[in-house]
C-alpha cells in the first residue's frame, strides 16, 4: 500500500517521458495497432477457411503454435534479427501472437455452425457469401468476439514484457524498477497493468452485450 | 549479420557446464516451474469444478473469476508478488497455477456436463452410490474433457515459465536474457526450441495418458 501511494503520489510519474497517461497512451497505441492488423488478418482468413473448409491445416498448425512459444523469445529474437529503430520489429511479433486466437475462434465460429441453418440459407436463395454474412457471421459472432478478446489480452500482456526491448509503455516501469531495484516503481507499474487488462476485459464484455443478436445469446 | 543463427560448440560447452546457469540445470527449473502448477491446478481444478457442476449457482461466479485471472498479465502477477515471495521460484508457480485453474475448472466442469443423463440414471439403477458412482462412471466419461483441458494448461504453462526471466526466476527464459545482452542468437534459438520441444512431450505424454485411461475410445474407433 506504502508503495502504491509512493508511485502514484509522486511528481515524477506525472510529467515528463514517464508520466503514466503518457505510457498509458503509448501501451494502447502499440496493443492496438498489432491487435487491429491482427483482426484485419485473421478474421477475413478465418471466414474464408472455415466457409469453404480450404486450408485447415494452417488453423490446427497455428493454435498450438500460439500456445507453445514463448513469446519472450520470440520477441527477443526478431527485434535482434530486424534491429530496433522503427516500431516494426516489436510490433510483429505482437501480430504473429494475436493471430491465433482470432483466426481459430472465427474458423470454429462457421465450422461449428448448425448445418441445419446452412442449408435453410442456401435453401432461401441465399448466395455463398450471403449465406456467410447474413446467416452464419452472425452466429458464428459470440465465438469470434472470444477470439479477439482472447487475442487483444495477450496483446496486452505481451506490450508489457517488450518493454524489455526497449518498447515503451506501461511496461517500462516494471522493467526500469527491475533494473533500479525501486519496487514501488515496479508494483505501481504492475498495478497499473492489471487494471489496463481488467479494463479490456470488460470492454469486451460490454461489446458482446451489444452487438451479438439476442437471439443468439438466448441458445447459448 | 555474419552471425550464425545456431554455434554447435557454444551448446556443446554449455549444456552442463557445471554453472547455475548450464542449460541442463535451467532446462530442470523449467520442467519443476511448469509442472507444480499444472498439477496443483489440477489437484484444486477437480473438488472446485465438482461443486461447480453440482451447485450450478457457483458456476457463474466462478467462471467470472477465472475470466478475470486469466486476462491478468503474467509479468504483472510476477511483479506483484516478488513483494511477498521474493526471487523464488514460488514467484512464478503461483500465478501459473492460478492461470492453470483458469483453463481446468471450466474443464472439469464440461466434463461433468458430457456424462449422458442416461448413463447416470443407468448408475443410479444398478445401485451404484453416489461416491463410487462419481469415481467409477462420471470421472472416466468425463476424462476426454479434462485433459483436453490439461493440454492446453500445461503447454500455456511451460511456454509462460519463461516470462519468469525477467524477474530472475524463468528456466530457459534465461537464456532469452543473456542472448539479448549478448546480441547473440545462439541462446535464444535454443531456448525456443527447448520450449517448444518441452511443450510438445508434455502434449504427447497428456495424449498417451488419456488413451490409456479411455481404453472403450480405442476400441470404438
Amino acid at each position: 500500500m506504502n508503495w502504491l501511494i509512493e508511485f502514484f503520489g509522486s511528481a515524477e510519474y506525472w510529467s515528463g517521458d514517464d508520466a503514466i497517461p503518457l505510457r498509458l497512451l503509448q501501451h494502447l497505441e502499440y496493443s492496438f495497432l498489432a491487435f487491429a492488423i491482427a483482426a484485419l488478418i485473421a478474421i477475413p482468413l478465418g471466414l474464408f477457411i472455415g466457409h469453404t473448409g480450404r486450408g485447415a491445416v494452417i488453423v490446427v498448425v497455428s493454435a498450438n503454435a500460439a500456445r507453445a512459444l514463448p513469446t519472450l523469445g520470440l520477441l527477443v529474437l526478431v527485434v535482434l534479427l530486424i534491429g530496433v529503430g522503427t516500431l516494426w520489429p516489436v510490433l510483429i511479433p505482437l501480430i504473429a501472437l494475436a493471430i491465433p486466437p482470432i483466426l481459430v475462434n472465427t474458423y470454429e465460429g462457421i465450422r461449428g455452425a448448425d448445418p441445419d441453418l446452412r442449408d435453410a440459407a442456401y435453401g432461401m436463395g441465399l448466395r455463398g457469401s450471403q449465406v456467410l454474412f447474413r446467416a452464419l457471421l452472425p452466429v458464428a459472432l459470440p465465438l469470434i468476439l472470444l477470439g479477439l478478446r482472447l487475442s487483444a489480452i495477450t496483446v496486452v500482456a505481451t506490450a508489457t514484457v517488450a518493454a524489455y526491448v526497449g518498447l515503451g509503455g506501461l511496461g517500462r516501469y516494471i522493467i526500469d524498477g527491475l533494473a533500479t531495484k525501486n519496487y514501488a516503481e515496479v508494483f505501481g507499474g504492475a498495478v497499473l497493468v492489471v487494471l489496463l487488462a481488467l479494463a479490456v476485459q470488460t470492454g469486451f464484455t460490454l461489446l458482446n452485450r451489444v452487438i451479438v443478436s439476442p437471439g443468439v445469446r438466448q441458445v447459448r | 549479420m555474419d552471425e550464425p543463427l545456431v554455434r554447435w560448440d557454444w551448446i556443446a560447452r554449455n549444456w552442463d557446464n557445471g554453472g547455475p546457469t548450464s542449460v541442463k540445470v535451467l532446462l530442470e527449473n523449467h520442467i519443476v516451474m511448469a509442472f507444480v502448477p499444472v498439477v496443483a491446478g489440477l489437484l484444486i481444478a477437480i473438488p472446485l469444478g465438482l461443486a461447480c457442476a453440482r451447485y450450478r449457482w457457483l458456476y457463474q461466479p466462478t467462471v467470472g473469476i477465472m475470466n478475470v485471472v486469466y486476462s491478468l498479465p503474467s509479468l504483472a502477477l510476477f511483479s506483484i508478488l516478488l513483494s511477498v515471495t521474493g526471487l523464488t521460484q514460488t514467484t512464478v508457480i503461483i500465478p501459473l497455477t492460478l492461470f492453470s485453474l483458469a483453463v481446468l475448472i471450466p474443464a472439469v466442469v464440461d466434463g461433468m456436463r458430457s456424462v449422458p443423463d442416461h448413463v447416470r440414471q443407468s448408475a443410479v439403477a444398478m445401485g451404484f452410490q453416489p461416491y463410487r458412482r462419481l469415481v467409477s462412471v462420471e470421472l472416466p466419461i468425463a476424462v476426454p474433457v479434462v485433459l483436453a483441458g490439461l493440454r492446453v494448461a500445461a503447454v500455456s504453462s511451460i511456454s509462460l515459465v519463461s516470462v519468469g526471466a525477467l524477474i530472475g526466476q524463468g528456466g530457459l527464459g534465461y537464456l532469452f536474457i543473456d542472448g539479448w545482452q549478448r546480441q547473440f542468437y545462439t541462446p535464444i534459438v535454443v531456448g525456443i526450441v527447448l520450449v517448444v520441444a518441452l511443450a510438445l512431450v508434455a502434449d504427447l505424454v497428456i495424449i498417451a495418458a488419456q488413451r490409456l485411461l479411455t481404453p472403450w475410445a480405442r476400441r470404438r474407433a
